[in-house]
């Protein structure tokens, strides 16, 4: 009996089959999780993420204090509502957890994962003594992502009809839609929208008071948008390249051995951990994994090149869109002869960059070793 | 809801069995395809490999987790529902129809008077639900 989104009893309704996420009920498909996947990459899907943290940072230094508490650079945001990706570090470079964090001015406004919201926030009301930053948490946001190439059409179509009397609050939605450039988010009508995503396809994330979500999700199926669950997120995110805090990386290791290291900017900072990472001159690597054979690469298998064991898988998959395994593994060597061991057997895989698929089809190249 | 067809005989590892004369037929349940969510492949025994019950004889692999799947009666194996290479989703949609695994022509035919029947495999699950 864990926390209930205010979408929860939607999930029931529609039979979805319910598990424990951080604490959270959360549901892990309604159906079909392979049918929900190619729902997304063909259509349109939507995602109930209201367990996720919404965090707001107020006051004249937030910018300085984000300098100081992400690894990424706050002052390369140029737009405002534009997005940022991040990790945030403890002081010897491990990765306390990865988020967005939108420059909407004051207040900025940040998503952090579910599993690691107390600890986020004590970490960042902790790095805020001393600066004029107050970090407050709106716990009373729902978060809905609708992706898929045609999100945006549908979502337009759905929040075009909601006109409220004093202010055509629809219509300024749909304008604020159609301005944002990709990656960029903004306010309307008490709607925060972004179009950012954790799938790899266009579409939209919306942060909305919860007592108007369950109307909103009815709305969008209605349009013909697919509920979607956990456990396709986590498919098509692998698909896309992009981490999952926990299994990707934790605090044991840094951005560097994450395939984060385009997000860290080091050179004159001095962000939390900053110097730990100045020192880490050798480190694993987190790679892609594709298995051309039957059979699926799961979290923590053996991963061995040449033989030699050479690290484990971070997380594993099936993937719907390309019909093969795919996993993340971090490992402190690659070659042209790598093999997990699955079950007592050694299966070949190839060795590749992530993303694995974008627009739906086949990106990722070998990697060069 | 879950359906338990009466004419099958269970085990508790979750595989069902019709007898057809001197064959059986197998498969896995509806409460066991739901446990595990999206079939994507299935690993079929050799025909004409021979088995003795409680061997595992098969691997179902879904997007949650690998299982082992094992042989309920002593025998040889005469036949593999080779549809299941192209569409592993039949385990999901049909798991007692065009969803089974494997035919084994059994040794001692009286064996499959031993497995659960329909309504001890259902109280089975029910307490494993709780």
């Amino acid at each position: 009996m864990g926390k209930k989104t205010p979408l929860f009893e939607k999930h029931e309704s529609l039979g979805a089959k319910m598990v424990d996420f951080g604490g959270w009920d959360m549901p892990i498909h309604y159906g079909s999780q392979i049918e929900e996947h190619h729902a997304v990459r063909q259509d349109a899907g939507v995602f109930d993420v209201s367990h996720m943290t919404v965090v707001e940072l107020h006051g004249a230094d937030a910018l300085a204090y984000l300098d100081r508490l992400l690894a990424n650079d706050i002052g390369r945001v140029k737009s405002p509502g534009q997005a940022m990706y991040s990790a945030m570090l403890c002081e010897t470079g491990g990765v306390l957890d990865d988020l967005i964090v939108y420059a909407t001015g004051d207040p900025y406004l940040l998503v952090v994962n579910c599993a690691t919201r107390g600890k986020d926030l004590a970490w960042m009301r902790r790095v805020a003594e001393g600066y004029d930053c107050e970090v407050v948490e709106r716990p009373e946001f729902a978060i809905l992502a609708i992706q898929g190439p045609r999100a945006i059409e549908k979502v337009k179509s759905v929040v075009g009809e909601d006109l409220v009397q004093e202010d055509i609050v629809g219509e300024g939605k749909v304008a604020l839609i159609e301005g944002l450039k990709v990656f960029q988010g903004g306010w309307c009508g008490g709607w925060f929208i972004a179009r950012t995503g954790y799938t790899g396809e266009r579409g939209v994330e919306i942060i909305l008071p919860e007592d108007q979500a369950m109307s909103f999700w009815d709305s969008l199926l209605e349009a013909g948008i697919r509920p979607i669950g956990l456990g396709a997120r986590d498919t098509l995110r692998l698909e896309a390249g992009m981490n999952l805090y926990g299994n990707d990386m934790d605090e044991s290791v840094t951005p560097l051995e994450s395939n984060m290291a385009n997000t860290v900017f080091l050179e004159g900072r001095d962000f939390v951990g900053a110097d730990a990472l100045r020192k880490q001159t050798e480190h694993d690597e987190l790679v892609g994994l594709v298995m051309a054979g039957k059979g699926i690469l799961r979290a923590h298998y053996p991963v061995f090149s040449d033989g030699t064991p050479v690290g484990e898988i971070t997380s594993g998959a099936f993937s719907p869109t390309l019909g093969k395994s795919i996993a993340l593994a971090r490992v402190s060597a690659t070659s042209s002869n790598m093999t997990v061991e699955i079950r007592g057997k050694m299966q070949a895989v190839e060795c590749v960059n992530p993303p694995f698929v974008r627009n739906g089809k086949q990106v990722y190249k070998p990697r060069k070793t | 809801m879950a359906e338990f067809p009466t004419e099958l005989r269970y085990l508790k590892s979750h595989e069902w069995v019709k007898q057809e004369g001197d064959v059986v037929v197998v498969g896995i349940s509806d409460h066991a395809q739901d446990a595990l969510g999206d079939v994507v492949y299935v690993e079929l025994p050799e025909v004409e490999a021979q088995c003795q019950a409680g061997d595992e004889i098969a691997v179902v692999e879904s997007v949650k987790a690998a299982s082992d799947i094992y042989a309920p009666v002593t025998g040889t194996v005469v036949e593999v529902n080779v549809k299941l290479e192209d569409s592993p989703e039949l385990v999901n949609e049909a798991p007692y129809v065009d969803g089974w695994f494997f035919k084994i022509k059994v040794s001692d035919p009286a064996a499959v008077e031993g497995l659960l029947t329909a309504v001890q495999y259902q109280t089975l699950c029910e307490a494993e639900e709780h």
